[in-house]
């Protein structure tokens, strides 16, 4: 019987015999935490009486979370990481100006390649996978572990495989196809299993759209999804990989727990309705839904794609007037690029806000925070109750493309409509 | 032996709604318990007695892999939570910083909101006092039940360190 790619990468990394269910430790390529979850990690990493981190190369802090600080305590934390990085010889150490969203950095600066093992104390620490690698989240007392010891204890996954065929429909995204998955299979439709995303559509889909796809594996109960590496993965790391790096594929005859198979040609933008990530819709069952507020970036959808397709659907138009609109590119990098190509012009002239890289509104910690009664349409990933503020706001989970046609029309609207109107 | 009252939960509790992000600038385990379940169930940590179990359904403690969230919940006093599954992160957190957690579908349905209910952990052994009512749980790996015979996971890995 064949191996997955996720065993076969597993495997690399581990004495232990990988079969599905198997209780395995592996080395790790690479250990990260942010504002929110390091300060638990260093707390715990000082308890077990660790002098020195395993590799200081192999490490990576990332204030991304309540940063630039939104109070004292916020500060305290941030200071305590940035003392630990400087501390223990932390290279890989982000400051405010010089990062962003670590889920966007990470893979942006070439520290997370194919056939590695990667965790970070994050749940959205699966999005490397779309680079075909293992990447999965952990609580800071597990990374605090692997800071100590250079390995960590897993369950080894069983594999679903999800294909997909068609010729995707203007507007239609990975977004899009990350939420109808969602919405097929369920918020534990995938728990603690591999996704694997393939077929035609996926060949097809750009880096930044299969980042999307990955980042929400976490939204279906995933432990990790992952995509084969090809010529866009290679062309994507060219000049950019910090290491070399192993590239794995599954085998023919690899045993899947569970294979789904989709036609996406005819599937509409897709939205996910508060209070789940798996409560979905096409974008034309929600015509009317009027929305206070507008946000378009964060981990899930805040790259260098994400903007373009936004100012597409912005240039030239204004934001309905009872809406507000935060963009917020997902690094210093992104924020750069985009304008340079102008994106940022075309969105203060739309009449958006333009934030500097942070996760802050998406889990409603600042920075766009909802009241009592207020409705949010954003391309975050998460949409529980009081996720963006108070308990009795609503979420709806959509694409970058979906999310400015309806800061234009002040209402869910597709983009097909805005742009024709 | 556990023992306690049971407070009942439903599918999909997100760690949003157990400890809201907005009071992540904490460590503090006191002033986390004190907002667990905020948005779904305020004051709960007023309301629970030590010793209390959750019994909740299907995927408890999805979403974010904030260890502020078992954290609350231990500093609320409650000794255990029994669910018909758990969120992956979340299970690992628990065990982690040695707060006990248990899967049984049955438990799970059968349980209901105030009912008395004692736990034999090593067995795996869940009792419904109220409704005299056996469940048996699913055995977690030995790996896990080490690293929970050590106390948690900082004090195995200091064993490690020390012996290494």
């Amino acid at each position: 019987m064949g191996k997955t790619i996720i065993e076969k990468i597993l495997q690399a990394h581990t004495k232990d015999e990988v079969k599905p269910d198997r209780l395995i430790e592996a080395d790790i390529d690479l250990a990260f935490a942010n504002d929110i979850t390091a300060p638990l990690a260093i707390e715990d990493f000082k308890l077990m009486g660790a002098k020195k981190v395993f590799d200081p190369e192999k490490v990576a802090l990332i204030p991304d979370h309540f940063t630039p600080n939104k109070d004292i305590k916020s500060a305290e934390q941030a200071k305590l990481v940035k003392e630990f990085a400087k501390e223990y010889g932390i290279k890989h150490y982000f400051e405010v100006g010089r990062g962003g969203i670590e889920h966007v950095l990470l893979h942006e600066e070439g520290l997370t390649l194919p056939g590695d093992v990667i965790i970070g104390a994050d749940s959205h620490s699966c999005t490397y996978g779309a680079l075909g690698c293992f990447a999965t989240g952990v609580g800071s007392t597990d990374l605090a572990a692997a800071w100590a010891l250079g390995k960590l204890w897993f369950k080894v996954p069983r594999t679903m495989k999800f294909i997909y065929h068609g010729k995707l429909k203007r507007w239609v995204g990975g977004k899009d196809i990350i939420l109808f998955t969602i919405g097929q299979i369920g918020v534990d439709g995938a728990l603690y299993r591999a996704m694997e995303f393939s077929g035609d559509v996926i060949r097809e889909l750009p880096m930044d759209d299969r980042f999307t796809i990955c980042n929400m594996v976490i939204e279906a109960g995933g432990k990790c999804g992952v995509i084969e590496p090809d010529e866009k993965t290679i062309e994507y790391l060219n000049g950019r990989a910090k290491r070399n790096y192993r590239i794995f594929k599954s085998d023919p005859d690899a045993e899947y727990e569970k294979i789904y198979e989709w036609d996406l040609s005819e599937l509409e933008p897709q939205v996910a309705m508060p209070h789940s990530p798996a409560n979905v819709k096409g974008v034309s069952q929600l015509r009317g839904v009027k929305v206070d507020q507008v946000v378009i970036g964060s981990c899930t959808n805040g790259r260098l794609r994400d903007l373009a397709i936004a100012a597409e659907i912005l240039k030239g138009k204004k934001v309905h007037p009872d809406v507000r609109v935060i963009i917020f590119p997902g690094t210093q990098r992104v924020y750069k690029e985009a304008l340079k190509l102008g994106y940022i012009e075309t969105f203060i002239e739309s009449g958006a806000a333009v934030s500097t890289p942070t996760c802050g509104p998406c889990l409603g910690g600042h920075m766009g925070v909802l009241a009592k009664g207020e409705t949010c349409i954003s391309t975050t990933n998460r949409n529980f109750i009081g996720r963006m503020g108070h308990k009795d706001s609503y979420v709806y989970l959509a694409s970058p493309a979906v999310a400015a046609a309806s800061a234009i029309a002040g209402e869910i609207a597709s983009p097909e409509e805005v742009m024709k109107g | 032996m556990i023992k306690g009252k049971a407070w009942k939960f439903g599918n999909d509790i997100d760690t949003d709604v157990i400890i809201p992000a907005i009071y992540l600038n904490t460590t503090d385990p006191e002033e986390l318990g004190k907002h667990c379940f905020e948005p779904i169930f305020p004051n709960f940590k007023e309301r629970v007695s030590k010793g209390d179990i959750i019994v909740a359904g299907k995927n408890f403690g999805c979403g974010s892999s904030r260890q502020h969230a078992p954290i609350a919940i231990k500093a609320c006093g409650i000794s255990c939570i029994v669910a018909s599954s758990f969120a992956r992160i979340f299970f690992r957190n628990a065990i982690n910083i040695g707060l006990p957690i248990l899967e049984s579908e049955e438990a799970s349905e059968k349980i209901e909101n105030g009912d008395e209910v004692e736990i034999d952990l090593e067995k795996g052994i869940i009792k419904d006092l109220t409704k005299n009512l056996e469940f048996k749980a699913e055995p977690l790996p030995e790996s896990v039940l080490e690293i929970l015979a050590s106390g948690g996971l900082v004090n195995y890995v200091r064993r490690k360190l020390g012996g290494e």
